[in-house]
């Protein structure tokens, strides 16, 4: 027993948080608040069943089919539905060689979930929330992402139940490719706002 | 009355880069994915709404050293306890020691499903007519207010344009207080950079936020 007490530290408080949030969910359980077979299927909805490639599917109809492309950016909420993601009100915002668009929750960590799933770390992070609103060109740069100085930069702070997703431009050299390869292209910060598709092809 | 949120970072400078990572995993550890799914399933069995939840997370004292899932698991027992769903002796036992109180639904496994592929609009039947027009220019409130409410600070006071009008949306300030939905017009107001953060903003930004109808005065 005694190698047991040996572990890191890093992990006896792992596992302090372990040990609460269990304790909590067994007076939740035995107060019959709570279905504790209903808490697994919650945590495996988030873990296999949303994502971002459910935003990316979004992304590559709207580059291959005009009219979803303009069907997105009149009635988002409608379009992303069709495609089987039905969520919150939704607004798509396309990115242009004009202007460049990024989105954050500066008071909490308001994100698309039915299309992206959940956010990332850095997403929910105080450098981000704060930053994004007012020196979106630096967060850029901390992602690698640099733009001509000549296109303006337009930042959605979510803050009501109106959630976004970035439409961002299809990389040139693509012409060809199916929906689906586009669709491999379409990073999870690209319909942020902090990445660009990736594509080995392209210049940008 | 005070209220003191520390979740509102908008603008605020002191916390370094930002730190990229493309792993797409949403929870660090088991306890942050049981911490969410517990918030989920006690929101559906009606307990609370999910502004009274935000509201709870940004008043936590300690907020700014609590990692992002203990502001949820520290904001729940808050919740629980406010509403004697749960005493402090059985957060600290881990077993039931006092009788449940009755809840208006129980999330059941078999439902979790239909759960995760319902629709949660916010958006309730307009009533009135939207006080304001596309592209007129408004102000927000300067003055603050004693209770949760999603006007970020670096907003007040700002002259901004409104670019679109989403309807109307249950009130968050009135449904974090449990006082209703009040639903009200909610409107993205986009402010110009130098409008926000003076001669020192960078050129070409702006910044749009959704803000209700009575976060906002006609401009004049």
């Amino acid at each position: 027993m005694a190698h047991d007490h040996d572990h890191s530290e890093t992990r006896s408080e792992l596992g302090e948080m372990d040990l609460r949030v269990r304790a909590l969910q067994t007076v939740l359980s035995q107060k019959g608040y709570i279905d504790p077979v209903a808490i697994d299927a919650i945590i495996d909805t988030f873990e296999t069943k949303v994502g971002p490639r459910n935003g990316a599917r979004v992304v590559a109809r709207a580059w291959v089919d005009p009219a979803f492309h303009d069907w997105l950016l009149r009635d988002a909420t409608a379009a992303i539905a069709s495609l089987g993601y039905p969520g919150r009100h939704m607004v798509a915002v396309e990115n242009t060689e004009a202007r460049h668009n990024l989105v954050v929750c500066t008071l909490c960590s308001c994100y698309p979930w039915q299309v992206l799933g959940l956010p990332p770390a850095w997403y929910k992070s105080a450098p981000y929330r704060a930053r994004a609103v007012r020196d979106p060109r630096g967060v850029l740069r901390d992602f690698g992402v640099m733009l001509p100085a000549s296109t303006e930069i337009r930042v959605w702070d979510s803050t009501a139940e109106v959630r976004y997703l970035v439409v961002p431009r299809r990389p040139s050299g693509t012409d060809g490719m199916t929906e689906e390869e586009l669709a491999a292209l379409v990073t999870r910060d690209s319909m942020i706002g902090t990445g660009l598709p990736q594509f080995a092809g392209s210049l940008a | 009355m005070i209220y003191r949120s520390y979740a509102d970072l908008g603008g605020r400078g002191g916390y370094g880069r930002v730190v990229p990572d493309p792993d797409l995993a949403p929870f660090c550890a088991d306890w942050e994915g049981r911490t969410h799914a517990l918030e989920e399933a006690m929101r559906a069995t009606g307990a609370w709404n999910i502004d009274m939840s935000r509201s709870a997370r940004e008043t936590l004292s300690d907020y700014a050293k609590r990692c992002y899932y203990a502001r949820w698991l520290g904001a729940m027992e808050r919740l629980l306890v406010e509403r004697d769903l749960v005493r402090e002796d059985e957060i600290a036992a881990g077993r039931m020691l006092h009788p449940a109180r009755p809840l208006a639904r129980l999330l059941r496994a078999e439902e979790v499903g239909a759960w995760a592929a319902k629709v949660r609009v916010s958006e309730r039947p307009a009533t009135s007519r939207s006080l304001f027009e596309l592209g007129e220019s408004v102000r927000t409130r300067s003055s603050k207010v004693a209770h949760h409410t999603r006007l970020p600070g670096y907003a007040m006071g700002k002259t901004g344009r409104i670019e679109r009008i989403h309807g109307v949306h249950v009130f968050a300030d009135t449904h974090a207080q449990g006082l209703g939905e009040q639903p009200q017009w909610l409107y993205s107001v986009v402010f110009d950079g130098r409008e926000l953060w003076g001669d020192g903003s960078p050129t070409g930004l702006s910044v749009a936020l959704d803000a209700w109808e009575p976060y906002l005065e006609r401009l004049g």
